[in-house]
């Protein structure tokens, strides 16, 4: 492939860039075949801002020419150039807003041109992931944490009833789930394969959680493909039998309002009927998806975007936007989930019509709501590898274009960054329960737009192996759980705790992730510094526990202890 | 003065306003306090009487309901099993919400146990005297004047007031004629820096054409007084059409033609009335039951009350612009400039002087711009039975604006949101003195200072509860005057303030209580090492001492005793509030039951309200969510009792 096709002018000189609270700076802009180069090259300081061309959502460009020709008839053409200048404004997938004034009116419209076909290149393996190969990586490293066969091995709850199947290990029962699952134990793989056809996008139900208080479990699927007719799979119902005791009973959690899926009948679809699927009830909560997700995401930036705005044309439109309720839906399912599961002590089921967005959602936020393992830093990063990649969301699509563009939606939704703005309130709620800090979550919001690594790159696992992902890409989590990585991501305030952790779903409980939405456009250095007193407080509250512990030595802190209580007897009687 | 019989009442169910859980206990009524005790439990709710407006709701198969509004916006929920026992406490609160006189005022039977020393020890506490001079007042500009030595200019101002040298007593005098109330223009802060002037005032009676020549050499002499800037800015905090209105009333605004050098600003910050009407809208949008995102958002909005607190917030910034970076002086005033003006001036101040956004600072700036310039707290409170229409929550706006300040600058401020709570727990408390009345004459008249006690000794006396771990004096000095933006995302609803009660709407864990007990436990650990080491040298063996006296230490006895001794972080008592997270023994006493009790919620599925308990974080659970009604048999369980205990408010004194 040739990037240089697409740079028609790779360099030019005494560009100004204009970035949100810094003065304007001068220097050299560079287009390579996946970045956006500007140094600045004052001598006092040397800045540089390296934009991968992927993050680039929307380019504006306005050109004038300043002198015209009508006052300078008999001026060159060189004097005509330099005379006339351009202005590109890049909006990026992370939100940023940046300008560059180049001298140039062509100058300005090769640059921009390079980055819109350089930034819309579809093809995967052209992506900067295959290309960037940093001196500190080995593409021998391990590619992901962990695996479906990983997680059986480890899970000993699990090796009673349930068991490994391998019989999507070609992705031909399914081509989005990976090529291990875990199934109940009495099913076998044939009855799998009836039931995946049975289920949309052969997407049958598979375990994604069980519960370390109860053995409970959390399963995931896609809709059923009932139709008009009421289909019927003996041996769909039959899994779903094999889930749970005979005297039990279990919750389908239908991520469509009942209405919805009525309708997905006419489609094909459908929803499991009460007398078929006997011991399990259903429950539609209703949650936005696809193309409505996505506007209501383009109107919050919008409105993040304008400054101008008085209080009420603020409140009016961040309740326009609508954000704030399908940050309200998907919480409050996943609570709903999660309560079934911890109070009442049944196993559930999730879906929606793919299974691969609010599904997804819903049951990573129900295990974070449950597991304290997915609330530690290399446990969150596992859950959203097993939920959220392996689960083949499919981040090519939903993540293709972001609330700039201008380009026709086709099939982006932000439900991962829905999932992180959720995860986000549950910090606010909880700011001692997770291990991680805001920091990951917004680093793991701009990566799944554009990112060096090649975690987020197409849909499934089916993909990625046939384009060499693991062996061609670093892996994004690998790299966050380095030490050096990992200490700018740890919330200081963590502490443990092995309860389940209810996020309050009150709208007075929610609030807007300004740290996400309003990251360039709000000042929020003050913010930064009491994040650092707060950070000093508790070094040195670690390191007076450990002078503490070091007094403490064993075979004399016993006399220490009695002399110092003598003291205080004299103190007292003084 | 108890001329109500102390009720008591058996067998009363409270009801959580947000969930379906409920709490039975006694109800016990005293002459000051409304007070609820669970069965089986230690603790009790208090609610002060000072603070209800309650309504009796009609009569259910259940039992009598009472909704009880206490002014800290708590809202209680009743349901006495018997109407004539319901009854006799409506009646009785009726009675005991509508006191005649001062006298039968909490504060005037309140006694701490000081003698009378340490009472007049804490009155002397605030020194506005010395407040001026910390701002370089008098001097050589500025004086002291006694034209107000007996209340004889402006009965609502204080005694000692401040106005430019060459202000004359017939100038005061004159210009005092033509201000509504008597409220001539004197000085509130000097901002030595550059010798500008923050005064204030009331509206002129200036009607259509009226002039005062005094009132005209008045705001001369304000802007000779400052040789940096001739030019006085005056803010009209109404807003314009309002002002237009007064002139028809033979009030009005100063007209810039005939007063040289200066320059005119109306601000546009409503009046009481609506500022009333506003937080009803809002506390009744809140006080919803499954309140949608939508519906908040709208309510929100509807209400008005974030562009309320924005006006003032963006009248103080004009104010403190034209000051520090113009130099200008300024003259501030509304319509009689007790309301507004007091807003502005304060928050102003606030802005510009790094000393009020301290602990000590920030009562001297109430006491000044609030009390001594003449805030009617008792009609804006309601402390005695007055006019329904003189009641707004002006004291509470300029709360919520330090708070939502201190939002944006997390290190200014030496004191937490909890100490802006607290002092408005205390406006309308009336256990102390300090804001009873609607003037320093009348405190006078009323001889508080003999006869109630100072709150802000009080409130000094524990003021470690209210330090904000993160303040770092260090910003003062690099953020002297702090310059906030406005944009609207900045203005958040106050949760804390509206909703301190309702335990279901707080994050589970708080980041200030963990923080501020990471200080303190560090601070123990510290000395606790240092006598260690001291002692350490010393090698005596002696009995295995009693481990509960090191304890206090934070001293393990065992080395395994020491990972739990940590975890528990004894802290010197604090007021129990849900902002800061549930109490902490309760907690830990909450987690070993949870620990006790064998995993079979299934088996507890049909036994009686309250036995049902849940495993949470810091009182957080999945009932009191809501996250849906799960259909079929798992009905929604009742909350178990014991959560409820810590609906707990600030004291125990009675």
């Amino acid at each position: 492939m040739e990037f240089s096709e697409h740079i028609k002018t790779a360099n030019v000189e005494d560009v100004v860039l204009k970035l949100p609270f810094q003065p304007p700076m001068r220097g050299t802009l560079c287009v390579t075949g996946h970045h956006l180069l500007f140094s600045d090259r004052a001598e006092e300081r040397e800045w540089q801002l390296l934009l991968l061309l992927r993050n680039i959502d929307a380019v504006e460009k306005s050109v004038e020419n300043l002198l015209g020709y009508p006052q300078h008839p008999k001026a060159g053409q060189s004097q005509r150039t330099t005379g006339s200048s351009g202005t590109i404004i890049i909006k990026c997938k992370d939100l940023r807003i940046l300008q560059l004034d180049i001298p140039g009116m062509e100058e300005c419209l090769n640059i921009a041109s390079s980055i819109e076909a350089l930034s819309s290149l579809e093809s995967i393996t052209e992506m900067y992931p295959f290309f960037h190969r940093p001196r500190e990586l080995s593409l021998n490293d391990p590619w992901g944490l962990s695996s479906p066969e990983q997680d059986y091995v480890q899970t000993e709850r699990l090796w009673d009833r349930w068991r490994l199947s391998k019989v999507n290990s070609d992705f031909s029962v399914c081509p989005s789930y990976p090529g291990a699952m875990i199934v109940p134990r009495t099913v076998d793989d044939d009855a799998l394969v009836k039931a995946a056809r049975f289920r949309q996008g052969g997407r049958f139900p598979v375990l994604c959680y069980c519960h370390h208080r109860n053995s409970m479990v959390i399963m995931r699927c896609s809709q059923p493909m009932t139709g008009a007719n009421r289909k019927r799979c003996r041996e769909d119902e039959l899994l779903l039998q094999a889930v749970i005791d005979e005297s039990e009973l279990g919750y389908v959690i239908d991520t469509r309002s009942a209405q919805q899926a009525q309708q997905a009948r006419m489609t094909g679809g459908g929803f499991e009927s009460k007398s078929f699927y006997r011991p399990w009830r259903r429950i539609h909560r209703h949650m936005e998806r696809g193309k409505v997700l996505q506007e209501s995401l383009i109107k919050l930036v919008e409105a993040c975007g304008d400054p101008s705005h008085n209080m009420d044309r603020w409140l009016s439109k961040l309740e326009n936007s609508k954000w704030l309720s399908h940050v309200h839906s998907a919480l409050s399912t996943a609570g709903l989930v999660a309560e079934c599961v911890e109070r009442d002590g049944h196993s559930v089921l999730v879906h929606g019509s793919d299974g691969t967005d609010t599904t997804l959602l819903v049951t990573s936020l129900a295990q974070v709501i449950l597991d304290p393992a997915s609330r530690t830093f290399r446990g969150f990063l596992q859950l959203l590898e097993r939920e959220w990649v392996q689960a083949g969301h499919p981040f090519q699509q939903r993540c293709a274009r972001s609330a700039h563009s201008h380009a026709r939606l086709r099939q982006e939704c932000p439900s991962f960054v829905l999932l992180l703005d959720c995860m986000w309130q549950i910090w606010r709620q909880f700011p001692l329960a997770l291990e991680f800090s805001e920091a990951l979550l917004l680093r793991l919001a701009q990566e799944a737009y554009a990112s060096d690594y090649g975690t987020f790159l197409c849909n499934n696992e089916q993909e990625r192996c046939t384009l060499g992902v693991k062996e061609n890409t670093h892996c994004l989590f690998q790299f966050l759980l380095r030490c050096s990585e990992r200490e700018k991501y740890i919330n200081p305030l963590y502490e443990p705790t092995e309860l389940a952790i209810w996020p309050s779903v009150q709208p007075q409980s929610l609030q807007l992730w300004t740290g996400l939405f309003l990251r360039w456009t709000e000042h929020a250095e003050t913010m930064a510094e009491a994040r650092e007193e707060i950070w000093t407080i508790i070094k040195e509250h670690r390191e007076r526990t450990g002078a503490e512990e070091t007094t403490h030595t064993p075979p004399t802190h016993r006399d220490t202890f009695t002399a110092v209580e003598n003291l205080m007897d004299e103190l007292t009687i003084l | 003065f108890v001329h109500v019989r102390l009720l008591i009442v058996e067998q009363v169910k409270l009801l959580d306003r947000f969930s379906n859980k409920s709490t039975t206990g006694t109800l016990h009524l005293t002459a000051t306090h409304l007070i609820f005790v669970e069965s089986n439990a230690t603790s009790a709710q208090e609610l002060w009487v000072r603070q209800l407006l309650c309504t009796k709701l009609s009569l259910t198969t259940s039992g009598c309901p009472l909704l009880i509004q206490c002014r800290n916006f708590r809202v209680v929920h009743f349901v006495v099993p018997r109407e004539r026992d319901c009854h006799d406490v409506y009646s009785s609160l009726l009675r005991l919400l509508r006191p005649v006189s001062y006298d039968e005022l909490y504060a005037f039977s309140y006694n701490p146990k000081q003698n009378e020393q340490q009472r007049d020890e804490g009155w002397q506490l605030i020194d506005l005297g010395a407040e001026f001079e910390r701002m370089g007042v008098p001097c050589d500009q500025w004086q002291l004047t006694d034209v107000n030595r007996d209340y004889k200019v402006c009965e609502t101002y204080p005694r000692d007031l401040y106005v430019p040298i060459t202000a004359s007593k017939p100038i005061i005098v004159g210009s005092s004629k033509f201000r509504s109330k008597g409220r001539f223009p004197v000085l509130t802060y000097f901002y030595q820096e550059r010798k500008a002037a923050v005064c204030r005032c009331s509206q002129p009676l200036s009607g259509f054409s009226a002039r005062c020549l005094e009132d005209e050499h008045m705001l001369q002499a304000i802007s000779k007084a400052n040789h940096n800037n001739r030019y006085v800015y005056v803010m009209d905090t109404r807003p314009k059409l309002n002002a237009l209105a007064n002139r028809a009333a033979g009030k009005g605004y100063e007209n810039e033609d005939n007063y040289s050098n200066i320059r005119f600003q109306f601000v546009g910050i409503e009046n009481i009335h609506v500022m009333r009407s506003s937080l009803q809208k809002l506390l009744e949008v809140v006080g919803t039951r499954s309140l949608s995102v939508m519906d908040y958002l709208v309510g929100l909005e509807n209400s008005g009350w974030l562009r309320h607190i924005k006006a003032i917030v963006d009248a103080a910034i004009f104010l403190t612009k034209a000051v520090t970076v113009e130099g200008a002086s300024v003259l501030v005033h509304c319509s009689d400039g007790w309301d507004r003006t007091a807003q502005v001036c304060s928050l102003g101040a606030l802005l510009m002087d790094p000393y009020y956004r301290t602990i000590k600072g920030f009562m001297v700036l109430i006491e000044k711009d609030w009390i001594s310039f003449g805030h009617k707290f008792a009609d804006r409170c309601d402390q005695l039975d007055g006019d329904p229409k003189e009641v707004s929550p002006i004291f509470t706006q300029f709360l919520e604006c330090v708070w939502q300040l201190t939002e944006q600058f997390p290190q200014a401020f030496q004191f937490s949101e909890w100490f802006l709570i607290q002092i408005h727990e205390h406006i309308h408390s009336c256990q102390f003195g300090n804001f009873l009345g609607n003037s320093q004459r009348q405190r006078e008249e009323l001889q508080l200072k003999e006869r109630t006690y100072s709150l802000w000794d009080h409130l000094l006396s524990e003021q470690q509860l209210y330090l904000n771990p993160v303040y770092s004096p260090s910003f003062a000095e690099t953020h002297p005057v702090l310059e906030p933006s406005t944009q609207p995302w900045n203005f958040k609803f106050w949760r804390n303030m509206y909703h301190q009660f309702d335990r279901s709407m707080h994050p589970r864990q708080s980041i200030l209580k963990n923080t501020v007990m990471l200080k303190e436990n560090s601070k123990e650990l510290e000395s606790t090492v240092r006598e260690l080491q001291a002692v350490s040298t010393f090698s005596f063996t002696l009995f295995k001492p009693p481990s509960s006296k090191l304890q206090k230490f934070g001293v393990s006895t065992s080395p395994l005793e020491l990972h739990s001794q940590q975890k528990e972080r004894t802290l010197p008592p604090r007021p129990q509030s849900l902002i800061l997270g549930a109490p902490l023994s309760r907690k830990e006493a909450q987690q070993e039951d949870e620990e006790e009790e064998v995993y079979g919620e299934e088996a507890q599925e049909d036994t009686p309200v309250g036995s049902g308990e849940e495993r949470t974080v810091e009182g957080s659970s999945a009932t009191e969510n809501g996250y849906g009604e799960i259909k079929g048999s798992f009905g929604s369980k009742s909350e178990p009792a014991i959560v409820s205990l810590e609906f707990g408010v600030a004291r125990m004194t009675c």
